[in-house]
């Protein structure tokens, strides 16, 4: 009786084995499915993102002889910067390029070819170099976007007319440029060098960097010194009372706070109560503050719990005061890991678009700011409003710009990363 | 500026008190061999000189800064002509901002005339008598407060304990700004919700079905009354969170799960740092790649197996959000797992069942309480989220269960209403606040109940 039924239920057990063998590996390929999906998704990302941005690093310029005529840019012999025909000047010279295009219809169109830029470069090369006027100059000048566009295969010259942004006729003198060797791709500068634009060939970058950069040294020189004396304070002076819970609490829970709800405080207390200026990155600064403040808390923190508290009572028994231990021991074996925490808040701080929205740092703004408060944008917002334009030309441009910031939060985190590294200790 | 130099200025006056200070006490017990007569260390007389030089200076130059703008105003506005000062508050602050701008050298939006002409003139006076005045003040107070100081230096002056109180109170007030960070928020947004809903009755933006909030510019506008019935925000922004959710969760916890169980470790290492670089995108980036590749492509999608898809669906949005939670999920559920004690695993493994059966019947219940808090608190941050939604959501405030219609949440609301000019003080804008209020408060108590019950259950098999 008994081993029968032993047998019985071993054969229950046996019966059962190869459908809990396959829900085993069921539930294992659903686990490595699981993490596939998020690495395929991050290959995806990146690889869409290289192959729309990259070629935003290159640019289509022009080739023309342009004669710096001293009858046109100074008609009374007196040369003014502001008013002279730098516009005709190039046109006299794309005209001469392409002489079949005759009549005002077909000039008209021929002048969209190149940008408004090409105007601005002389005037630039003329302000440097006034000597230079009166000679012909062969100079390399940017293309008008759409041409940059045909060029690099985004305008497909198949399609009906009206459909697309360059007429047949334009397409037709592009072409002849390039058969003459005149129209050359080349690094893109300008994206590096100006400030945001409305013609995608002259947009830039480097206003919202500056705006970004200038942003962060305020939220850096602010949030860290903060942040490790608050950590102090409630790692190794505060007594454990109500108080010291309802901050703690609190910190933790500002880490968790939506990042627009920090956008709306600045908006009520530094502009509206306080009166600073609006888009400035004074203000951008002191609200990503108070956002990375939690973080650089709940690392600082941690750092400090990680020191032993050896090394504590070794310093107290040798007669340090309480603060004497904590600024001459705990915090230099702590600062790896505060640093560390910093430089992740400051990578966090760089990556926020949501409160600078509130305070005014959306504006089309044109100028590198030069100041604290000159009215500026930071560069993930410089991506989402480049991600609105329609212009084909500035969806590469904002694939452009991430990559841009994508290769700042890297290094940022590499040497956040590094850090942690070479300073980490083993007690 | 002028306050940088000052600024520059006392740091300066700062490090010669402190050397003037060390130096007088080691001079009043005879030099360096005699140090043991003081009461604190040298460096400690030092300090105690700089902070008396420098913390009155500070505090007096920032009451300048704050009050100086305000102080100035008014005594231009004083001295305008009647027929001026008398105008209404609204066009007295514009004169104000065009008089500003003229002495700055701005562009200025009226005719320049003799009075602006006078007065911007005034301004420029006033505020560079009022800079002089303050270089004076500021350094005349360091200049002071240091002296004193280094007057009582004694050697039996308690400089250690003076200075240390002073660094404990700087302390204690670094900590504090996070909760004063807190009343700033609650006080700012509520105080707007307050004025919001004096205009709009509680009830009608709690359970109204209307959103469309276009207030009249002129009273005599036709047809821009504004309703402010925020319920298909509410729906819109519960919509894609759940769509979220349903991505994050089950593919986050599975992900917890196999690195957790089932990985070598060298994929562990790989797997692990990639997800992180997941959390680490900002989320405007996220957002274009919602609004321009994930978008068309669930479109075009849709189109192939004849779904009607919007351009700016619920869909995208959602999905794509539910990406950037994945490793907020993971690292939460892959804690709670690993808090549960190895002898509740080893013993469900002795008993013979599998890996998978270990994990579902023993390890997930254990470790649930942790895991459902992690949810809690992804289900705050996809509430909270803005950037993605901003970018694919899309505007249109449908009343809607469909997701791959456009709907709108409170987050794109907040920024449409608030990005752009409007006066301060209408409906509109104010409706940004009273969402934002609603925004924080339900984000608080999921953030409190996510956090307690995550920690509580980590404590717990400690």
């Amino acid at each position: 009786m008994a081993t029968s039924d032993t047998k019985t239920t071993r054969q229950k057990v046996e019966a059962g084995l190869p459908r809990r063998r396959r829900k085993e590996f069921t539930f294992k390929l659903l686990g490595m499915f699981a993490t596939a999906i998020g690495i395929v998704f991050l290959g995806l990302f990146f690889a869409s993102l290289i192959a729309e941005g990259t070629s935003a690093f290159k640019q289509t310029f022009l080739k023309l002889d342009i004669e710096l005529s001293e009858d046109v840019l100074a008609p009374g012999g007196e040369l003014d910067l502001a008013y002279a025909d730098f516009d005709g000047l190039v046109r006299t010279a794309l005209r001469a390029e392409i002489p079949e295009a005759s009549g005002r219809q077909d000039r008209r169109e021929l002048y969209r070819i190149v940008s408004v830029g090409a105007a601005y470069q002389l005037r630039d090369l003329i302000a440097q170099n006034p000597d230079l006027m009166g000679t012909i100059q062969s100079l390399w000048v940017p293309a008008s976007s759409n041409v940059d566009m045909l060029i690099k295969g985004n305008i497909d010259a198949n399609i009906e007319e009206a459909l697309r942004p360059l007429s047949d006729k334009q397409i037709g003198w592009v072409r002849q440029l390039q058969d003459k060797g005149r129209l050359e791709s080349r690094f893109n500068r300008a994206l590096f060098t100006n400030g945001d634009s409305r013609e995608p060939e002259l947009a830039g970058i480097k206003g919202a960097v500056m705006g970004s950069v200038y942003m962060l040294l305020v939220t850096m020189v602010l949030s860290f010194p903060i942040g490790v004396a608050a950590a102090i304070y409630l790692e190794e002076f505060a007594p454990r009372n109500r108080w010291s819970d309802l901050i703690e609490v609190n910190i933790n829970n500002l880490a968790a706070v939506p990042s627009i709800v920090f956008g709306l405080l600045g908006l009520a207390v530094f502009i509206n109560w306080a009166a600073l200026p609006r888009s400035a990155p004074l203000v951008g600064g002191l609200v990503l503050t108070l956002l990375t403040l939690p973080v650089i808390i709940i690392a600082s923190r941690a750092a400090i719990k990680a020191v032993p508290p050896s090394i504590r009572e070794a310093a107290l028994g040798l007669g340090a005061s309480q603060t004497q231990v904590v600024f001459h021991h705990v915090l230099p074996l702590a600062l790896p890991g505060m640093l560390t925490g910093a430089i992740i808040g400051m990578s966090r701080a760089l990556g926020e678009s949501a409160p600078l929205l509130m305070i005014g740092m959306v504006a089309f703004i044109v100028d590198v700011p030069g100041s604290l408060t000159d009215p500026a944008t930071a560069l993930p917002v410089q991506i989402f409003l480049w991600a609105d334009s329609p212009e084909r030309a500035f969806a590469e441009r904002t694939s452009a710009a991430i990559i841009v910031l994508l290769g700042f939060l890297l290094v940022m985190n590499l040497t956040a990363v590094i850090l942690r590294k070479r300073m980490e200790r083993r007690w | 500026m002028q306050s940088t130099t000052l600024i520059l200025m006392l740091g300066f006056m700062a490090i010669t008190a402190f050397f003037y200070g060390r130096r007088r006490s080691l001079a009043l017990v005879g030099g360096h061999g005699h140090g043991m007569a003081l009461h604190s260390l040298p460096g400690y007389y030092g300090y105690y000189v700089a902070i008396w030089a420098v913390l009155p200076a500070l505090a007096l130059l920032l009451v300048w800064v704050m009050v100086e703008p305000r102080v100035i105003v008014a005594l231009v506005v004083n001295g305008l002509p009647d027929a001026y000062r008398n105008l209404p508050p609204g066009e007295l602050n514009l004169l104000v901002n065009n008089i500003q701008n003229l002495a700055a050298g701005d562009v200025v939006s009226v005719d320049v005339d003799d009075v602006l002409q006078n007065a911007a003139t005034m301004f420029n006076a006033y505020v560079e008598k009022s800079r002089q005045f303050l270089a004076v003040l500021v350094l005349g107070m360091a200049g002071l407060g240091g002296a004193m100081a280094w007057r009582r230096i004694h050697p039996d002056l308690r400089a250690r304990n003076r200075v240390e109180r002073v660094i404990r109170w700087f302390l204690i007030a670094a900590s504090s700004i996070a909760i004063l960070t807190t009343i700033g928020i609650v006080l700012s947004v509520l105080f707007e919700a307050i004025r919001f809903f004096q205009k709009v009755p509680l009830t009608e933006f709690l359970f109204g079905l209307n959103w469309s909030p276009q207030t009249a510019i002129r009273a005599d506008q036709v047809g821009s009354s504004g309703s402010f019935g925020a319920v298909p925000l509410f729906t819109g922004t519960l919509l894609i969170t759940s769509i979220a959710m349903v991505v994050a969760v089950p593919v986050g916890l599975m992900t917890a799960i196999y690195l957790a169980e089932y990985s070598s470790a060298r994929i562990r290492g790989i797997a692990k740092p990639l997800l992180e670089v997941l959390a680490g995108i900002p989320t405007v980036v996220y957002g274009f790649f919602a609004a321009l590749t994930v978008a068309p492509w669930i479109r075009s999608a849709g189109e192939s197996a004849g779904i009607q898809v919007a351009s700016e669906s619920a869909l995208a949005a959602g999905i794509v959000m539910g990406i950037m939670i994945i490793p907020l999920v993971s690292s939460l559920a892959d804690d709670a797992i690993n808090a549960v004690p190895s002898a509740m695993r080893d013993g469900a493994l002795g008993l013979g069942s599998t890996r998978s059966e270990t994990m579902t019947k023993v390890i997930l219940p254990a470790a649930l309480p942790g895991i459902v808090g992690g949810i809690l608190l992804a289900v705050s941050r996809a509430i909270g989220e803005t950037m993605i939604v901003v970018m694919a959501a899309g505007l249109a405030a449908n009343l809607t269960a469909n997701p791959f219609e456009a709907v709108t949440t409170v987050t794109v609301q907040i920024v449409t209403l608030l990005v752009g000019d409007q006066e301060f003080d209408s409906a509109k804008t104010l409706a940004a606040f009273a969402l934002g209020l609603m925004l924080f408060v339900v984000t608080l108590i999921l953030n409190v109940i996510g956090l307690s019950v995550v920690r509580k259950y980590r404590e717990q098999y400690d």
